[in-house]
């Protein structure tokens, strides 16, 4: 029997089992297959807070939604076409974002009495056999049993050959998808190389589901989605909290400082720990410390000592370092302070994403404690983003606060990575211990034209000085209850953050016209959501601009006219409004806000509905 | 070898006014350590000191040295990051009990069992000084202050038996109203290599005064504290006459007319069960009739410095996979090319 070959413009499949199942690796090898061959590609992985919540029920489902395409993609995809479940309870959990028509691959051991009650369906009634799934495709295939069936006589436990099922799925895929089993192939046997029994049988599955598919007769179409003319270039798949990883490593080399790490594990941060750990032969200092606080006191002490102090968290963890942040500010010493923000507030949603944080980064300390704010929109955007951080912290002698979220952290998409020459030197502004004293005096508060401070570390002779939390004297440094002086060193602190806008690029359009009746501002990882939206409603023939800002504090200088050009201002955002307070509260502007607070990204039709409205 | 200047105590005065008050304890630890550090062997561009808040904390601003008066309770902390960084400098954390032992409490533990090269002085006053006068976690159960009108509840911390369950590998105990000890004492922590926790008993004269008065009155001193020696036995009082022996794991005071030096204990630093027994003589000073309060190094290990090792791992991961290469790190193992 012939089969035939359907070509796709793009895709999206959600992968979707139990958190012990292994979907998120499924995910990614799947999507390394596909970024090789050329598409674009973004991904989303979704799990449950817990490590192994209870097997079979809702809460315990895990998902990685891959959208890959052969145009250029902006987003994991809004709706999705084909849903890989596990068991009903990853059927349940999903199903709802499977579009009208869309293909269900289903595990159908994964649809036994048992999994049925454990994912709740009203009196065991299963899915597969009633009208729930009348308006979708249904492949059902006993995922479970075949694996069982492929691995008989290998003396695999049951335990184990259960682990295998994975790959029985992935191999389905691949052949689905017209895909070589060549890189996973090669992924398997080295991931497996020092147990010889586990890699045979990843190996022996893979192929039993990608022949599965070949010779079952039931499947007659297979699907092609051709290589996408992304620019050219060397290109890499990369991971937001990976790129911001990479990023602090060389923007520390580009100023020529060392990097020190000061962390406390934290969801989702801590991946950005496990990538710097890695790199010790870059002279990378990874400090695990005993808390949030100890973490970032001791960045600030290895700034203080002249190393580029970096610390990370999420908000439960900067609302920590808060007291601490407010010292550096006062120090006016480089700090670099990650927050990769998930739901709040208190623990909130530690898995899922939200952009909630944006006033706790502008205002979350005690006192005027004004400092720069750089935020990253896409998962290799960390890596650009970063290098920015750094630089202004280096550069202004400021602590900078870097936005990112789950989303991105987690997401990834194909980077087309620069060579390490062709980025920017950074300069640090190290006192000289041979030029910084007047008369014999060192005055570690006086400052350039930009109101930057030298950088005076301990070993430069005659330097000595003593910094501290107390109101500085202006120029001295020394400690200072006058009233008048508090109130010049308030407003310094503040003209110095304000002057870094001479510093940074001017605002630009990401789309569009610089006049027209709606602008759509965002900042963050919305991006791709309203880049895709702006794109559709400007094809239908609307006129709609897109913004997008990487600096938040301050913003670019031109920010104020550019938003004048247009008769409205829609700012959509991952929180209850945050933004859009900054903006209208500076520019008058009133923008509306389009806000989604349920710990999920935007689909781009969320957005463009709204514009549609507007226009 | 790099040229050290000589120097005297007075070339690590500031020219700020310190602003203690009059009669503080203080006064004493801030002269001792001008004179210990004078004669350190350490260049003074090489020197930090850093502190939290309180009282003591404002000691960074009285030495002509580097310093950072850092925020309540992080001195520690903040000085473990700056020893990470920068293992050659001479890095001295000045804290008191509240701003260690209460609201700092969790850094210095870590700090302690990491082992940093730095040394920890902690002024003891057993009071809150800077706030006007409230109960510390080094106060006796049942003092009353301005917070505890009817007496405090709080079981109070032993700073030398907290130091030793956290694995301190330098544990000293000195006082304000000593300062050859204090002299001596601080000199011993700077030459040990590892983090050096020495408590200093300091009277605070407005809020707690005479709390360590029996340990510091003539009339009294030589019969309520004892002075440890390494290798020498357990003898104190007015005349002498006195000693602690072991019996068993339990210390005993006995009479120099009944017993023998030989019968008493010799101290030796280097035992960490009987260093333990000695940070438990630790009787109410205002009861009578126990044992005395022992002062001098209670106990002191080698052991590794954390940031030695890490740079030894930094060290191995280049001689493994060679200095980093910013290309290689950009790239990844997986990539493609589009064009």
């Amino acid at each position: 029997m012939t089969k035939t070959t359907e070509k796709k413009k793009d895709v999206t499949i959600l992968f979707a089992g139990d958190s012990g199942d292994g979907m998120q690796l499924t995910g990614s090898l799947f999507t390394n297959t596909n970024a090789i061959y050329g598409n674009d590609i973004s991904t989303f992985p979704n799990f449950p807070a817990e490590i192994r919540a209870p097997q079979g029920t809702v809460a315990g489902v895990s998902g990685f939604k891959l959208h890959f395409a052969s145009v250029d993609i902006f987003t994991p995809g809004d709706d999705v076409e084909v849903l890989v479940a596990m068991n009903a309870a990853a059927l349940k959990a999903n199903l709802d974002q499977l579009k009208i028509g869309g293909t269900v691959i289903a595990n159908t051991a994964g649809f036994d009495k048992k999994n049925l009650r454990l994912a709740k369906y009203d009196d065991e009634s299963n899915p597969l056999l009633d009208h729930t799934l009348d308006k979708f495709r249904v492949i059902e295939i006993d995922v479970t049993k075949m694996t069982k069936e492929a691995l008989i006589n290998t003396g695999l436990g049951t335990k184990e050959i259960d682990r295998c099922k994975n790959m029985f799925v992935l191999g389905f895929l691949l052949w689905m998808y017209n895909r070589s089993m060549e890189t996973t192939q090669k992924f398997i046997t080295e991931k497996f190389a020092k147990n010889e029994v586990v890699k045979d049988a990843n190996l022996t599955v893979l192929k039993a589901g990608y022949y599965f598919g070949d010779t079952n007769e039931t499947f007659t179409s297979r699907y092609e989605v051709e290589s996408a003319h992304l620019p050219k270039g060397s290109y890499r798949s990369i991971m937001g909290n990976q790129a911001a990883a990479l990023g602090a490593i060389v923007g520390a080399k580009k100023a020529g400082l060392e990097l020190f790490y000061g962390s406390y594990p934290i969801t989702p941060a801590s991946d950005i720990l496990h990538e710097l750990a890695r790199h010790k032969n870059y002279g990378v200092k990874t400090f695990q410390a005993e808390d949030e606080i100890a973490a970032v006191c001791a960045a600030i002490g290895a700034s203080y000592g002249g190393s580029l102090g970096v610390t990370a968290s999420s908000g439960p963890g900067i609302a920590l370092k808060g007291e601490a942040i407010g010292l550096a500010i006062m120090l006016e010493i480089p700090l670099l302070i990650i927050n990769v923000q998930r739901g709040g507030p208190s623990t909130g949603l530690p898995t899922k994403t939200e952009q909630s944080d944006l006033m706790q980064a502008m205002y979350g300390r005690n006192g005027e404690a004004p400092l720069a704010i750089v935020s990253a929109s896409s998962p290799s955007d960390c890596f650009d983003a970063m290098m920015e951080a750094v630089r202004i912290t280096v550069e202004h002698m400021t602590p900078v606060i870097f936005l990112s979220d789950g989303f991105i952290a987690n997401g990834s998409e194909p980077w087309s990575y620069p060579k390490a020459v062709d980025l920017p030197k950074i300069t640090p502004r190290f006192a000289d211990p041979e030029k910084s004293l007047d008369d014999g005096a060192y005055y570690p508060y006086r400052r350039n034209a930009d109101l930057v401070r030298e950088w005076a570390i301990p070993g430069m002779e005659n330097l000595q000085h003593r910094v501290g939390g107390l109101e500085k004297e202006n120029e001295t440094g020394n400690v200072s209850y006058d009233p008048h002086n508090h109130e010049l060193m308030v407003k310094i602190r503040q003209e110095k953050v304000d002057l870094i806008a001479n510093d940074i690029p001017e605002q630009e359009l990401a789309q569009g016209e610089s006049q027209g009746k709606l602008l759509v501002l965002g900042w963050g990882s919305t991006y791709g959501a309203i880049r895709t939206a702006v794109r559709e409603a400007m094809e239908e023939g609307h006129k709609v601009s897109q913004a997008h800002l990487r600096y938040i504090s301050p913003f670019p200088k031109n920010l104020g006219d550019l938003l004048s050009g247009f008769d409205q201002v829609l700012i959509p955002e991952m929180n209850n409004g945050q933004l859009i307070h900054l903006i209208n509260a500076k520019y008058g502007s009133g923008a509306i806000g389009l806000n989604k607070i349920q710990g999920m990204p935007f689909a781009s039709r969320e957005i463009k509905e709204r514009i549609l409205e507007l226009v | 070898m790099e040229n050290i200047p000589t120097y005297t105590a007075k070339d690590f005065a500031t020219d700020q006014d310190v602003r203690w008050c009059p009669g503080c304890g203080d006064y004493s630890i801030l002269k001792q350590m001008q004179s210990t550090i004078a004669e350190a062997g350490v260049n003074k561009k090489d020197i930090v000191f850093v502190s939290g808040i309180g009282c003591s904390s404002r000691f960074p601003y009285y030495m002509d040295t580097f310093g950072i008066h850092s925020i309540h309770g992080r001195a520690t902390a903040m000085a473990s990051g700056l020893k990470a960084a920068r293992p050659d400098l001479s890095v001295w954390v000045i804290t008191g009990d509240g701003d260690s032992l209460s609201i700092g409490g969790n850094h210095l533990i870590h700090l302690l069992r990491r082992n940093f090269d730095l040394n920890v002085l902690l002024f003891n006053n057993e009071i809150y000084g800077l706030t006007k006068g409230q109960y510390s976690p080094t106060s006796p159960k049942g003092q009353v202050t301005k917070s505890t009108p009817m007496g405090s509840l709080d079981h109070p911390f032993n700073p030398q038996a907290l130091a030793l369950g956290a694995d301190a590998t330098f544990v000293a105990r000195t006082m304000d109203r000593d300062p050859k000890h204090m002299r001596e004492i601080l000199a011993a922590g700077n030459a040990h290599k590892g983090t050096s926790l020495i408590e200093i008993y300091q009277n605070c004269n407005v809020f707690n005064d005479g709390a360590f008065g029996v340990y510091t009155d003539k009339a009294t001193k030589a019969d309520s504290t004892i002075t440890i020696n390494e290798g020498e036995p357990l003898i104190f009082g007015e005349d002498r006459n006195k000693g602690i022996r072991l019996n068993g794991m339990k210390p005993e005071v006995v009479s120099l007319d009944e017993y023998s030096m030989e019968d008493l204990w010799i101290h030796d630093s280097s035992d960490r069960m009987k260093a333990t027994i000695l940070s438990r003589m630790f009787d109410n000073n205002v009861l009578e009739g126990g044992l005395p309060r022992p002062f001098g190094v209670f106990y002191q290990e080698d052991r590794f410095r954390y940031e030695e090792s890490m740079q030894e791992q930094l060290d191995k991961a280049v001689s493994l996979k060679g200095e980093g290469d910013l290309d290689a790190l950009i790239q990844g193992t997986h990539t493609w090319e589009v064009g």
